[in-house]
């Protein structure tokens, strides 16, 4: 069933801005609300055309207006984010996260129009442990329930999403676990953390990353709100990184910080506005988390176009991230000791 | 000879993925082997094995296992401990299986686990098919630092289910060590007694995925540390299931931590089919306690056997 009128959270943000893009480009829906607290950038609301904008908080009763009023029958719930908004904005960000995931879930409840849910959630809610197993199914649950921060935020949106789910058994509810996002244009913690130029990682650990592109993602939340593909599926790319690995990659260099050195550190990333990472952030950077993706490429038909690699590749490339010794100067060293090495033949 | 199987010295598809990665540094292989000295060729593999990981071109799987870096980094310092200090003689390396899922079981000693080390350099390098354990460690490895994310590029994962028929299931050979800290931490005086096999979860995994079992007996571990005593108070400060304690350790110090040079012994056994049992063989719980006690047994009686044919702890 194609949707008719969609609502769309977080459209000032990346994935919701070129969400309400790619259906205002469709001429199947007839119209696109979207909806944010603040109203998208300049170049994002041009690209978005005829999709209305909707300055509204969903923590709001409002929303439940909105929703009725324009006859609402699918909604993309896409505003749930890792990035607080400033020094200050974490309080904030949790309010936003769960109150407004109420607020939206009790309007959507009252409102008998509303077909479809899609929920943007996130693989933290499966934790980061020395005792998980190595890849995640979608029937797991974290050994260490993640006591703070985003993860937690997450696994709250989850389950109260389940409750709609109940409650509501007539809408077709998609939960999607996306992996940590990455590409050129997309700006997260991580494309901030990886542009640092130097690039520090807590000593004697080593994440496993596993990465998505950002335009998978927005193709993945496209087909949720296209199809009708209730469930829940964990999102991300092929392939894996470790964290020492993508740092080579990317051509920065890596500082290991002690572990009890990590709270001053990351304090300190936080005061410079360089890099905010919550604690369960933190964990992600010791134990990292890879997700099983059967069930998406298999029920879900989607297979994402990047790898973990390539995503990360194209990331580096898109940002113009220059190494800070040039790959062509290794080759050459590497010439030049095998030309000497030749003449002691 | 009906039985007999063909073990090929050279696995064509590994040469073959040996010469792609020469290609790759050494434009003209074949000219080259003939003109260029053995220590320039090792040159050449040594600094394209630094580009690579300079610049991080190399592949991980998502149990975080790092190839390149375990065959050039982490096995070549385990050669001299088993050809010259261990003496390892492997009996019977034809009944791991070429290709495809298996599961080798092993009994657990020794107070560091160099058992487990010894067993996957001996299959990585005198296997035909040279092909890397997977081994199944303990929570308390992958939580200490440095030891985690190495024991992770290795090739070890967490001991859990849902990791080993993982494993089983997309065709590697697993190792598992079902005795954990009670058989590698266990006093000198009980020796080659195989402690209890946990709750028999590798038998279901083996089961679930139809693997075979394949029962590993070493012989020499027990006698490179004699366990003597434990310093319980000191584990529990330090976090350790044990605290070791030998006739040379902590007594002479780091030099006490030199393990004594025994023969050792490692014999891979018969397979045990599991693929025979029907579809919900695993939700059997008596059938998985039997094909433990089976599997333990069996380590048991090679136990025995290898130790009356050894006439000296250290000559063999």
């Amino acid at each position: 069933m194609t949707p008719k009128v969609v609502l769309v959270t977080g459209v000032s943000r990346f994935l919701g801005g070129h969400l309400a893009a790619r259906f205002a480009a469709n001429p199947d829906v007839e119209r696109v609300l979207g909806v944010d607290t603040e109203p998208p950038p300049r170049d994002l609301l041009r690209r978005m055309g005829r999709a209305e904008f909707v300055r509204a908080d969903i923590r709001n009763p409002l929303i439940a207006k909105v929703i009725s009023t324009a006859n609402v029958d699918t909604v993309v719930h896409a505003s749930v984010t890792a990035n607080p908004a400033g020094p200050t904005g974490r309080t904030v960000m949790k309010e936003m996260n769960v109150i407004g995931t109420m607020q939206l879930l009790a309007a959507c409840q009252k409102s008998p129009k509303v077909r479809k849910l899609v929920v943007k959630s996130t693989s933290a809610v499966y934790g980061s442990s020395s005792r998980d197993p190595a890849v995640f199914t979608e029937d797991m649950s974290p050994k260490d329930l993640p006591s703070s921060g985003y993860a937690k935020d997450a696994v709250e949106v989850e389950g109260y999403v389940r409750g709609f789910g109940r409650r509501r058994p007539d809408v077709n509810v998609t939960t999607l676990r996306f992996t940590n996002f990455i590409g050129p244009r997309i700006d997260t913690v991580l494309t901030r953390y990886f542009a640092l130029p130097v690039v520090p990682t807590v000593l004697g650990y080593d994440a496993r990353v596993q990465l998505l592109h950002s335009e998978d993602a927005l193709a993945v939340l496209e087909r949720a709100t296209m199809h009708d593909l209730p469930g829940v599926y964990n999102v991300g790319g092929d392939g894996v990184l470790l964290l020492s690995q993508a740092i080579r990659r990317a051509g920065r260099l890596n500082l290991p910080v002690p572990s009890s050195a990590v709270p001053t550190v990351g304090g300190f990333f936080r005061s410079a506005r360089l890099v905010d990472f919550s604690p369960d952030q933190m964990r992600f950077l010791n134990w990292g988390r890879v997700v099983d993706t059967t069930l998406l490429k298999k029920e879900f038909g989607f297979t994402p176009r990047w790898t973990t690699q390539q995503a990360f590749d194209d990331y580096v490339n898109g940002r113009g991230l220059k190494p800070l010794v040039d790959p062509e100067t290794v080759a050459a060293a590497e010439r030049g000791i095998l030309d000497v090495a030749a003449r002691f033949r | 000879m009906a039985g007999a199987r063909v073990i090929p010295l050279h696995d064509p598809e590994r040469d073959a993925a040996r010469r792609a990665r020469h290609v790759e540094v050494v434009p003209e292989p074949e000219q080259q082997q003939s003109a260029t000295p053995d220590w320039e060729r090792r040159l050449t593999d040594l600094l394209a094995f630094a580009r690579r990981r300079l610049a991080g071109d190399y592949e991980v799987d998502e149990f975080g296992f790092d190839r390149d870096l375990t065959e050039n980094v982490l096995m070549p310092p385990l050669k001299p401990l088993y050809e010259k200090w261990f003496r390892v003689e492997t009996i019977g390396l034809n009944n791991v299986p070429m290709a495809g899922g298996a599961l080798i079981v092993a009994n657990h000693s020794g107070t560091v686990p160099l058992d487990a080390l010894m067993t996957a350099y001996g299959i990585a390098s005198e296997h035909p098919a040279h092909r890397p354990l997977r081994g199944l460690g303990a929570d308390l490895v992958f939580r200490t630092p440095v030891l985690g994310a190495l024991a992770r590029k290795g090739g070890q994962t967490l001991a859990c289910n849902a990791d080993a028929e993982r494993l089983l299931s997309s065709g590697e050979l697993v190792g598992v060590w079902p005795e954990g800290f009670k058989g590698i931490g266990k006093p000198f005086k009980d020796r080659y007694k195989l402690q209890r096999f946990g709750r028999g979860g590798f038998v279901s995994a083996a089961l679930k995925t139809g693997v075979p079992i394949i029962p590993v007996s070493i012989v020499g571990a027990e006698e490179i540390y004699p366990m003597i005593g434990d310093i319980k108070a000191l584990a529990r400060l330090l976090g350790f299931p044990y605290f070791p304690v030998t006739p040379f350790f902590p007594l002479l110090g780091p030099l006490g931590a030199i393990p004594l040079p025994s023969k050792w012994y490692i014999e891979f056994g018969e397979p045990i089919r599991t693929d025979v049992f029907g579809e919900n063989a695993a939700d059997d719980p008596m059938l998985v306690f039997n094909l433990t006690d089976q599997v333990r047994e069996t380590i048991q009686q090679t136990l025995y056997r290898l130790l009356t044919q050894r006439r000296n702890v250290f000559l063999g």
